[in-house]
């Protein structure tokens, strides 16, 4: 019997589960992906929004603000990249300036900090390559970036090594409610448990519908993104948005913790909830979009697309809490954009809701601390000498692109929740996410991961499932 | 810190060639740094015949025209390095590599031969639309794992892209096995040789449909289809024109890119055109005492080119050392090389008549294809080459010899011009 059961590996999912892990209380994540972070979580624009654009008053602007007040100690307690770039919200015309005031008089209602609006000179003194149209910006200096699979992968790794299980490959499909408790019924069996939390990502209404009268609906809402390569990594050196208003949303220019360019999101509302997939329009409109706030943007130097969805209730508002007509279903429920941001409150606020209901005591032996997989290229000249000579491993160069090291890739799939895919081992290192897109380097990583996993070749896989990467043996027909 | 004369960034072809050469011109201080784990660089995935046919009149395998370079090499007592990853080289020569044994570690060179190579374009800079699941690979990662693992990366194959790796690599997956379905290229004409789309596609059956390209990728696993659609002058897909093709890969031969990553962060100057180094006729880049070579300065289509390419920049290489042609680089007196006409680039962009070759090379390319032509060269205003041609494409280097002879003895030369007339 779990005290908990957390559906779902995304970051609102491991956020709960590393704060709930703070307290004496059995609990598991189930996952219907073979590893954490393969949803919404894996595919967004990696911003850590101030929290002017969420309504005032709302759930999301208060946890959005909240988040991202957290950021600088988490990143450093869990250690993932995070830095707080600023952000700009870049006016276009004129006669949308009141637009850009009311952005401004929300983000104080919201609590948003060292808000400013900027003329046209500080603008392009900022960032030299911004439109020659752009009029004014609200200037945030405490929006920021994040690597969104750093931050989820440190809640998940650190919620395990404080005792929670993770199941993968273990997919929801119903629920029995019985005397006080629930039996969550899944593809790999059973799991009964006093309180469940519905992390579900897009998939969240259809697990709360299941249980409760009071139906919610998420509409899976696609967005599509392109990244550009190191080569043009200062281009812009904060978040640019443009604002919305009549002359439609804009997508966003940002950089990001690793030293891309991220240019997105598209937005379309789609029934697949699946449907990850790019499109030739979607593409077009992002490049023709992203020009109008940022000139020239060197659109030459793109070197992935790549599409996720947001969890877009209908009230366009966060889901958190008991649902009225299912005692212990906990509904974490329509996490879209500041989702990312939010998710540390996300989790706190969790967290307090099972405390409160379980009375649970915390644990005298909770490790707060974790440890990424050391990038030594943060290390100065001696000191990555040093780790060479002690570790030979880190001195063989896999992805020469992103220069990720034999000694990473292997920390990676060692670790806890360990990587067991070549995407797993490119979401924790880098490895393949360089420009050549590891047309150099899948074969070695290949190579790592059948060794370290005792796999033959031919059962490794790009993403888990029946990605396979090798079909056969030549001549094998 | 180490001391070489010369440090050769690249074990392949390019760097094993200047390498040699630049022994034979008197240079015994030389360390060849290459990346994998050994020496002879794409040659060694490449299993196939016709490689050697200029160097050595016979027709060999890559692997076996590597090992006769690899051969010179050891017998010249070059060192060189495995495993080790060149991470930086700065504008006064110090290179900084690691490696396992030696950990992380710093060169000081005289000279640098940048020998690099080149990447292929992958799926995400070709920006093709659809889902992203197993199965999509660069041709050359495919033959990697073909002939070098021996794995077989798919079964029914659709190739976008009909460069020449993606044309060996047609016939390569049938021979193991597989069936290739179309081979797709957005231009409308090939980018690989002749003899390869005779060898590799007609005489297999395999269809090649010129002015297509992959408009859509199914599968959110494992690659479980591919659309392709023929497009306009403009290379835009036209409405109507879509085909279905369901296959578990996609391969991509749709370029290759030079990899001057650590060219540009030395401050070596890159043309737009080849991606590569703008040098002059001794193979020098605008840092003095750095030459580039091989794929890494442009794109070959015969790696024989490749060798003589690179013997002449060990040669100058050597020359620097030693001191002897005390270097004017870039001095005044360098003529300019206009490509004009249909002609994309020229190898070099500059020549000298005091230091050229009395019989110089200059290579080239052009950018589309050209019927009943003439290649012309022309110094300042006059005409000194004009060859009739019956068709020149863009998938094949092409090449005039400039006679010293001719260029020193020219009055007031300011300008010469390769043009397609």
């Amino acid at each position: 019997m779990y005290d908990v059961v957390i559906i779902g590996a995304g970051v609102s999912g491991c956020a709960c589960a590393r704060e709930l892990s703070r307290y004496q209380l059995n609990i598991c994540v189930l996952e219907k992906e073979e590893d954490v972070c393969c949803g919404t979580s894996k595919a967004n624009s990696a911003i850590v929004h101030a929290g002017f654009d969420a309504k005032s008053g709302s759930l999301m602007a208060k946890l959005n603000v909240e988040g991202n007040q957290m950021m600088e100690e988490l990143s450093r307690e869990l250690d993932f990249p995070f830095q707080r770039n600023g952000s700009l919200v870049v006016c276009l015309h004129k006669e949308e300036l009141p637009n850009l005031e009311e952005l401004y008089e929300r983000g104080i209602q919201n609590g948003v900090k060292d808000l400013r609006i900027i003329g046209r000179e500080e603008l392009i003194e900022m960032e030299p390559n911004i439109s020659q149209q752009a009029v004014a910006a609200l200037y945030a200096p405490t929006g920021g970036i994040v690597c969104p699979f750093g931050m989820n992968l440190a809640f998940a790794e650190n919620a395990a090594v404080n005792g929670v299980e993770f199941y993968f490959y273990t997919e929801v499909v119903g629920f029995e409610k019985q005397e006080s408790t629930w039996l969550v019924k899944t593809s790999q069996g059973d799991f009964a448990t006093k309180y469940i939390i519905n992390a579900a990502g897009v998939y969240a209404d259809q697990f709360h519908n299941m249980v409760s009268s009071k139906k919610l609906h998420i509409t899976p809402r696609r967005g599509e993104y392109c990244l550009l390569d190191h080569a043009v990594a200062e281009y812009v050196k904060h978040t640019i948005f443009q604002l919305p208003g009549k002359y439609g949303k804009g997508v966003l220019v940002t950089p990001t913790v690793h030293g891309n360019i991220l240019v997105g999101p598209t937005a379309d509302d789609i029934e697949n909830r699946e449907g990850t997939n790019t499109t030739q329009e979607g593409l077009e409109e992002l490049t023709a979009r992203a020009r109008q706030t940022v000139k020239d943007l060197p659109m030459r130097q793109v070197i992935t697309s790549f599409a996720g969805l947001r969890a877009h209730e209908d009230g366009h508002e966060f889901q958190i809490g008991e649902a009225e007509d299912a005692k212990g279903f906990i509904d974490c429920a329509g996490i879209e954009s500041p989702g990312l941001t939010a998710a540390p409150a996300i989790g706190k606020m969790v967290a307090q809701m099972i405390k409160e209901l379980s009375n649970a005591k915390e644990k005298t032996d909770f490790i707060a601390a974790r440890k990424g997989i050391l990038d030594p290229k943060t290390l100065d000249q001696e000191a990555h000498a040093a780790l060479i000579r002690k570790q030979p491993d880190y001195g063989t160069i896999v992805c020469r692109c992103e220069l990720v090291s034999e000694g990473e890739i292997l920390d990676a799939i060692r670790r806890p929740l360990g990587a067991k895919s070549l995407d797993g081992v490119k979401r924790r290192t880098r490895a393949g996410m360089g420009r050549c897109q590891a047309g150099f380097c899948s074969p070695r990583t290949m190579e790592l991961l059948a060794r370290e996993c005792n796999l033959p070749l031919s059962e490794i896989t790009k993403s888990g499932g029946s990605s396979k990467l090798i079909m056969g043996r030549n001549k094998d027909s | 810190m180490l001391n070489y004369d010369i440090v050769i960034v690249g074990g392949g072809p390019a760097g094993l060639a200047a390498a040699v050469s630049a022994k034979e011109n008197g240079v015994d201080s030389i360390l060849v740094l290459e990346r994998d784990q050994e020496l002879g660089g794409i040659l060694n995935q490449c299993i196939h015949n016709g490689f050697g046919l200029h160097t050595f009149k016979e027709e060999l395998t890559g692997p076996e025209y590597a090992a006769r370079y690899i051969e010179q090499l050891e017998e010249a007592k070059i060192e060189y390095k495995l495993n080790t990853m060149v991470i930086d080289i700065t504008e006064d020569k110090t290179v900084t590599a690691m490696n396992r044994a030696d950990g992380l570690f710093e060169i000081q060179a005289k000279a640098i031969i940048l020998a690099m190579g080149c990447r292929e374009r992958s799926r995400g800079a070709l920006n093709i639309p659809g889902y992203r699941p197993a199965g999509i690979y660069s041709a050359g990662t495919a033959q990697r794992l073909v002939n070098m693992e021996g794995c077989l990366p798919g079964r029914e194959v659709v190739i976008l892209g009909s460069g020449d790796i993606g044309l060996i690599m047609a016939r390569r997956m049938t021979l193991e096995g597989a069936k290739v379905q179309v081979v797709a290229e957005l231009l409308p004409y090939s980018g690989g040789l002749k003899r390869n789309i005779v060898q590799c596609l007609d005489d297999f059956g395999i269809p090649l449909k010129l002015s297509h390209t992959v408009v859509d990728i199914e599968g959110k696993e494992r690659v479980s289809g591919v659309t392709i659609a023929k497009v306009d002058q403009n290379r835009k897909p036209i409405p109507g024109t879509d085909k279905h093709y369901t296959c578990d890969t996609l391969l991509l031969s749709c370029g290759l890119i030079p990899e001057n990553e650590l060219s540009t962060s030395l401050g070596v100057e890159i043309s737009p055109v080849t991606a590569g180094p703008l040098v002059n006729e001794s193979l020098e880049t605008n840092v003095e005492g750095v030459f580039a070579c091989g794929n890494v300065l442009h794109v070959h289509d015969l790696v024989d080119f490749v060798s003589q390419e690179a013997k002449a920049a060990g040669k100058h290489a050597a020359a620097y050392v030693r001191g002897g042609a005390r270097h004017l680089l870039f001095d005044g007196e360098d003529i300019p090389i206009v490509a004009e006409g249909g002609v994309r680039y020229t190898v070099p962009k500059t020549i000298h008549p005091q230091r050229m070759e009395e019989n110089h090379t200059v290579r080239f390319r052009v950018g589309d294809v050209y019927q009943n032509c003439y290649v012309s060269v022309y110094l300042n205003q006059e005409r000194v080459i004009h060859r009739k041609r019956q068709v020149i494409v863009p998938g094949e280097m092409e090449e005039v010899v400039l006679k010293q002879e001719e260029l020193k003895t020219f009055p007031n030369l300011s300008q010469i011009t390769v043009k397609i007339e």
